[in-house]
């Protein structure tokens, strides 16, 4: 079993859309969503939730106003501003440190655990998918990152898939980290601009440094084929073979309206046969 | 309430307006950047740490660089006496003490400050790590402050927190926020008089959107949408947001010449110089709003 995760560093360069062709193309594997601050791929593949659970992760602090004598120690010992002047915790800033629950002298305060997000595994067209919904404005996404990974494998495991593939977040942080962590490839999905190509080596460097092998595609190459070459060129230069190039073209968004992954909805287009063929790429490389 | 930075009241001049996306790559740099240009004197910071680009298109002389640290706990052995307190008390299990040695990971710890409080030996010191760097410079009459988070850190926020404490009196703040709603959009966002919401009207950019629209208002920020693509995709983005009542400031409709300029690290108003007048407009139209 074989895991295949699909960054961009900068977000929307076609992440989402990617793996929702390899969704289509590839047999016997298991999806997973890890792009849980903003999950999509799900308007894809259309999942049947079949098993939900809650998502524990860290603690937010709650000041017993009847126990507290406002000393104020709490306030003075936080370092993430997280308690206001009249001594109610503000749960968005709390890190769920723990510091002010083990020194108030009063034992006003207490660590409390809410759920924080859900995680699903259901049945699509496409095989079993692992997904979630983090909280709003909740922190912790890497964590939800890592058990969604985890149930994903679990399940390929059980079932002998060929493959796990995931779609991953943008960005090169702690929820980046958590999706690729250990995984036999990351393929990085870049744009031909400068900001696509700056992007593209800090996750390159990212992958790097977590031992991760790299691959690249280079989607709507045309919109600045001299940049698209300065990738290849960098790319070259950095050992990191380039499996394929895709050109700009507006079914993509087409197929994203219709809720269908674009080998679905035009399966004999440019586009596909692109996607298809570094699918086979992937296949022949990886597996 | 969210604490607000300043209060605009006092200091009038002083506007800090985010530019965030739910979802990446819908043109939030874009929007940050043209509307620094069109104003001609204001101050951005690039608060997108894991991959910031507006110094692409800002291109600054940087005058200064310096690096952000968060305190993490150093153990003198020879004070220590392994009672395992730190490590009781450490949320993160970024300290384990064994029979004579303590191990601290460093890369675990959230520089809270228990452990060295709580040690009865006096045998924590804290000590600095870098998480990463900022970089100020000058474009002529706009200011520039960047973060950069460096390669393999996971602690995104307090570098953040570290550029949002750079944010300058009296003048127009332009913060381009990190995409998504996680705990580092939110504390780019965090203190801002307004909010722009840079979306494409594609069934992602909208289930995005809708999650960011959840966040700002939990955070009680006031925010609007920009719909850049805006006749690539469908209608659904303009009807959820009349339902919703929440104002679509600015259309950027597709082009083909917006799309190279990006590439190339100009910016819109270089090369489509009739973008000036909308940005200017989209600036008033900011400030109306927060006043
Ligand atoms: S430390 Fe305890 S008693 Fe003191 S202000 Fe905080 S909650 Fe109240
Ligand atoms: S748990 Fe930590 S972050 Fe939360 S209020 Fe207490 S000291 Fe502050
Ligand atoms: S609390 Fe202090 S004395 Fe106790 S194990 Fe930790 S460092 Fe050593
Ligand atoms: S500073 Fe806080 S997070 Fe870091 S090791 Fe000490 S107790 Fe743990």
């Amino acid at each position: 079993m074989k895991e295949l995760v699909i960054l961009s560093g900068k977000g929307g360069t076609g992440k989402t859309i990617t793996t929702g062709a390899f969704a289509s193309l590839a047999k016997n594997k298991v999806l997973a969503d890890c792009d849980v601050d903003a999950a999509d791929l799900h308007l894809l593949l259309k999942p049947e939730i079949k098993e939900e659970s809650d998502f524990l992760s860290g603690t937010e602090a709650v000041i017993d106003k009847n126990l507290c004598n406002e000393c104020g120690l709490c306030r003075e010992l936080c370092r993430f501003d997280a308690i206001s002047e009249d001594f109610t915790v503000n749960p968005i800033a709390c890190e769920g440190c723990d510091f002010c629950a083990n020194a108030c002298p009063q034992k006003a305060i207490t660590m409390q655990r809410n759920p924080k997000g859900k995680q699903f595994v259901s049945e699509t067209k496409f095989g079993p998918f692992v997904h979630a919904k983090l909280g709003i404005g909740e922190d912790n996404s890497g964590k939800l990152v890592s058990q969604v990974r985890k149930k994903a494998n679990e399940i390929g495991k059980k079932l002998k898939s060929d493959w796990i593939i995931i779609d991953g977040s943008p960005g090169i942080g702690c929820p980046v980290i958590a999706s690729m962590g250990g995984a036999d490839c990351a393929l990085i999905i870049t744009e031909p601009t400068m900001s696509g190509l700056h992007d593209a080596d800090r996750i390159i460097k990212t992958a790097k440094h977590f031992n991760v092998p790299v691959k690249l595609i280079i989607n709507k190459y045309d919109l600045n084929p001299e940049m698209s070459d300065k990738i290849e060129d960098y790319c070259k230069s950095n050992d990191i073979s380039v499996l394929g190039k895709l050109a700009f073209d507006k079914t993509v968004v087409e197929a994203m309206v219709n809720g269908k992954t674009i080998i679905e909805y035009a399966p004999e287009s440019e586009i596909s046969n692109a996607l298809r063929e570094i699918w086979n790429k992937i296949n022949t490389e990886i597996l | 309430m969210t604490p607000r930075l300043f209060d605009s009241k006092t200091l009038l001049l002083t506007m800090i307006i985010s530019i965030a996306s739910g979802k990446g790559g819908t043109g939030k740099t874009t929007v940050a950047t043209n509307l620094a240009f069109a104003i001609g004197k204001a101050h951005i910071l690039d608060c997108d740490v894991e991959e910031p680009n507006s110094h692409i298109f800002i291109k600054p002389e940087i005058t200064s660089k310096s690096p952000v640290y968060i305190p993490v706990p150093e153990i003198d052995k020879s004070k220590c006496d392994f009672c395992g307190k730190c490590a009781e008390v450490c949320a993160y299990k970024a300290i384990a003490v064994l029979k004579t040695d303590v191990l601290v990971f460093k890369e675990l710890c959230h520089g809270c400050g228990a452990c060295e409080y709580f040690c009865q030996k006096k045998a924590i010191k804290e000590v600095n790590r870098t998480i990463g760097y900022i970089e100020t410079g000058e474009k002529g009459d706009l200011l520039f402050t960047g973060g950069k988070l460096n390669i393999g850190e996971a602690m995104a926020a307090p570098l953040i927190k570290e550029v949002k404490n750079r944010v300058k009196l009296q003048m127009t703040n332009i913060i381009d926020a990190p995409p998504g709603t996680s705990c580092s959009m939110i504390e780019a966002v965090t203190a801002s008089d307004f909010c722009v919401l840079v979306t494409e009207p594609t069934p992602f950019g909208l289930n995005d959107m809708i999650l960011s629209v959840e966040v700002l208002r939990k955070l009680h920020i006031p925010f609007g949408v920009i719909i850049n693509r805006s006749d690539l995709g469908d209608d659904k983005t303009v009807t959820y947001c009349e339902k919703e009542n929440i104002p679509i400031i600015m259309k950027i409709p597709f082009d083909k010449n917006i799309a190279m300029a990006y590439s190339q690290g100009k910016s819109i108003i270089e090369a489509l110089p009739e973008y000036k007048q909308k940005f200017i407009a989209l600036y008033e139209d900011l400030k109306e709003r927060i006043e």
